[in-house]
């Protein structure tokens, strides 16, 4: 069986971001960059299914510049077989990057495709519902355990009230959530052997898609600020002040 | 120009969130219809029409529609859709899960999450966990759009006298082959968190969780909703759905009570816009102190016991 990965590259989960004064976007000048987490966890899951010899062949997938190489690589390092990207620009939407992804699936034929649920940059949680719409696959979102035998895939999904169990035939599309697993590091020997492994670069024109914009960002700004209040010394201030100055207890 | 909101239910119930959307609905205008896809969901029919607030309500009601399959709840509102400019329901993992499907089959970009409602193509949504605020301008004929219930109040019932459209199941498209085996949902005599209106949560520095309990207890004194940041879910104290933050969910409420919360960002996304924040650590330069209405500085284990004491002595 063949997983195709697709992951996003994205500003690190620890970096503070900063909005630019002139409400152009975020500042992504000298900041550090890596692989969307839940995109990670998408990567450890097909690895996982290969070392429990369900799956034979991981492929990563990613639609974005030429400095997406990086975040390929280290899925490469993490134990994808090869990689693919598709030189676009980064800020593409979500509905234009699954058209990209679905032509990679009519080329790849995979069985499975492993989502994050929601890249934390544009925080949209749609690609994976969108590609899997366009391919016509079902899908299992927010997955929290995947199970998967007999060309049958057993997903429990994190429901807003608690968990649902579906059970889905491959081809199918997943979208993972953060309880599904937790990334391995890469060993450094991995990252070596990595360098050797294959990343084929290919143009949205060659597949066939046009890379157009549904939706203009007229700006970014930041939130409203919220200042910090007061420091209480003990609970009997805290009551007092809840009950008397913000009237939030009886 | 009309919109279609997709009802957010258990049904039995109606979501108290499908209130919030049918707000942001009308601010874009006044001819709002609503699809109830579910079975056996005349209670949730009766919700709607009790509301006021809809020209026709759309009754889809099938068993595969039960469990709120995505593939099939997409097809439904993809036969809707053409009469409508604008399709709308809650940001919620219901909604999330068949509105990008439905803007995918419909050739249109999803606006995900919007918080404000500037004109009828333009609206703000968070982004980078909140840390930034978008401006996003639709330029599709149809627009599709995710609702975050906690930056609408809930719609006021109306006068509208709304009228049962049952959609004929004849004209239902094949359901999908996935197989729902089983929900296991929270039993909890609690409020919902989403709409609690008063929050109390926990961090890694409750340790356990046994600890939780001694959270429960606080929250029960004060009728609060139990939350948990992402550090208590991974760490396996407490079930993710407990989780406020910009991948877990995210509250607004009158009064919310961290307890134990150092206060990551992706945390702060999810509770910042909530009335009253109150934060209890024992790290003085815990980043939550940077944005609590009142802070203190104590070992929950130590202050927690007199709190409850207290409240319960006012209330």
């Amino acid at each position: 069986m063949k997983i195709l990965c697709a992951i996003k590259r994205v500003v690190d989960a620890n970096v503070n971001v900063v909005v630019k004064n002139d409400g152009s976007g975020i500042d992504l000048n000298n900041v550090k960059m890596s692989v969307n987490p839940f995109c990670e966890i998408g990567v450890e899951q097909a690895i996982q299914l290969k070392e429990a010899g369900i799956a034979d062949e991981i492929v990563a997938v990613c639609v974005g510049s030429a400095k997406t190489q990086e975040q390929v690589r280290v899925c490469l390092a993490l134990g994808a077989d090869r990689g693919i990207i598709v030189d676009a620009p980064d800020d593409l939407e979500p509905l234009t990057i699954a058209k990209v992804l679905k032509a990679v699936y009519t080329k790849e034929q995979p069985q499975l495709v492993i989502f994050g649920k929601q890249s934390i940059d544009g925080d949209n949680s749609q690609t994976g519902q969108v590609f899997a719409a366009l391919t016509d696959l079902p899908q299992a979102t927010f997955a929290s355990d995947l199970s998967i035998s007999d060309n049958l895939a057993t997903v429990v999904r994190e429901v807003d009230g608690g968990l649902q169990t579906l059970q889905v035939p491959l081809p199918m599309v997943l979208t993972t959530d953060l309880r599904l697993n937790v990334p391995r590091f890469a060993s450094l020997k991995n990252i070596m052997m990595s360098k050797r492994k294959q990343i084929d670069v290919l143009s949205a024109e060659e597949l066939g898609v046009v890379l157009e914009r549904r939706t203009e960002t007229l700006r970014v700004d930041r939130p409203p600020a919220r200042s910090a209040g007061i420091v209480v010394k003990s609970i009997d201030e805290l009551v007092s002040k809840l009950r008397d100055e913000a009237k939030v207890l009886p | 120009m009309s919109t279609l909101v997709i009802a957010d239910h258990d049904n039995s119930e109606l979501k108290p969130v499908t209130r919030n959307t049918l707000k942001a609905a009308s601010e874009i205008g006044d001819e709002i219809d609503v699809l109830i896809a579910g079975c056996e969901c005349s209670s949730v029919v009766q919700s709607i029409v009790n509301l006021g607030v809809a020209r026709t309500v759309h009754v889809a009601d099938a068993p595969y529609f039960e469990h709120a399959i995505a593939e099939n709840v997409t097809a439904i509102v993809v036969q809707l859709a053409p009469a409508y400019q604008h399709i709308l329901t809650a940001h919620t993992t219901t909604g999330k899960n068949f509105l990008p499907r439905v803007a995918a089959l419909l050739d249109v970009q999803m606006i995900s999450d919007i918080v404000e409602v500037l004109d009828a193509t333009t609206f703000k949504r968070p982004v980078y966990a909140g840390n930034g605020i978008a401006t996003v301008k639709s330029n599709d004929t149809t627009v599709v759009l995710s609702v975050r219930g906690t930056a609408f109040d809930p719609i006021v019932p109306g006068t509208l006298a709304t009228a049962t459209n049952t959609l004929d199941s004849a004209t239902f498209p094949d359901p999908s082959p996935t197989t729902h085996i089983k929900d296991e949902l929270a039993q909890s005599e609690r409020p919902e968190l989403n709409n609690a209106k008063v929050v109390v949560s926990g961090g890694r520095a409750l340790g356990s969780s046994e600890s939780f309990a001694f959270l429960e207890e606080l929250a029960d004194s004060l009728g609060a909703a139990v939350g948990a940041s992402r550090a208590a879910v991974d760490a396996g104290y407490v079930p993710n759905d407990m989780q406020v933050g910009q991948t877990g969910k995210i509250v607004a409420p009158e009064l919310y009570i961290a307890v134990g919360i150092s206060g990551a960002i992706q945390h702060l996304a999810g509770m910042k816009d909530s009335k009253v924040i109150v934060a209890i650590n024992n790290d003085p330069d815990a980043p939550i102190f940077q944005l609590a209405d009142y802070g203190l500085v104590a070992d929950l284990f130590e202050v927690i016991p007199e709190f409850i004491r207290q409240i319960k002595e006012g209330s």
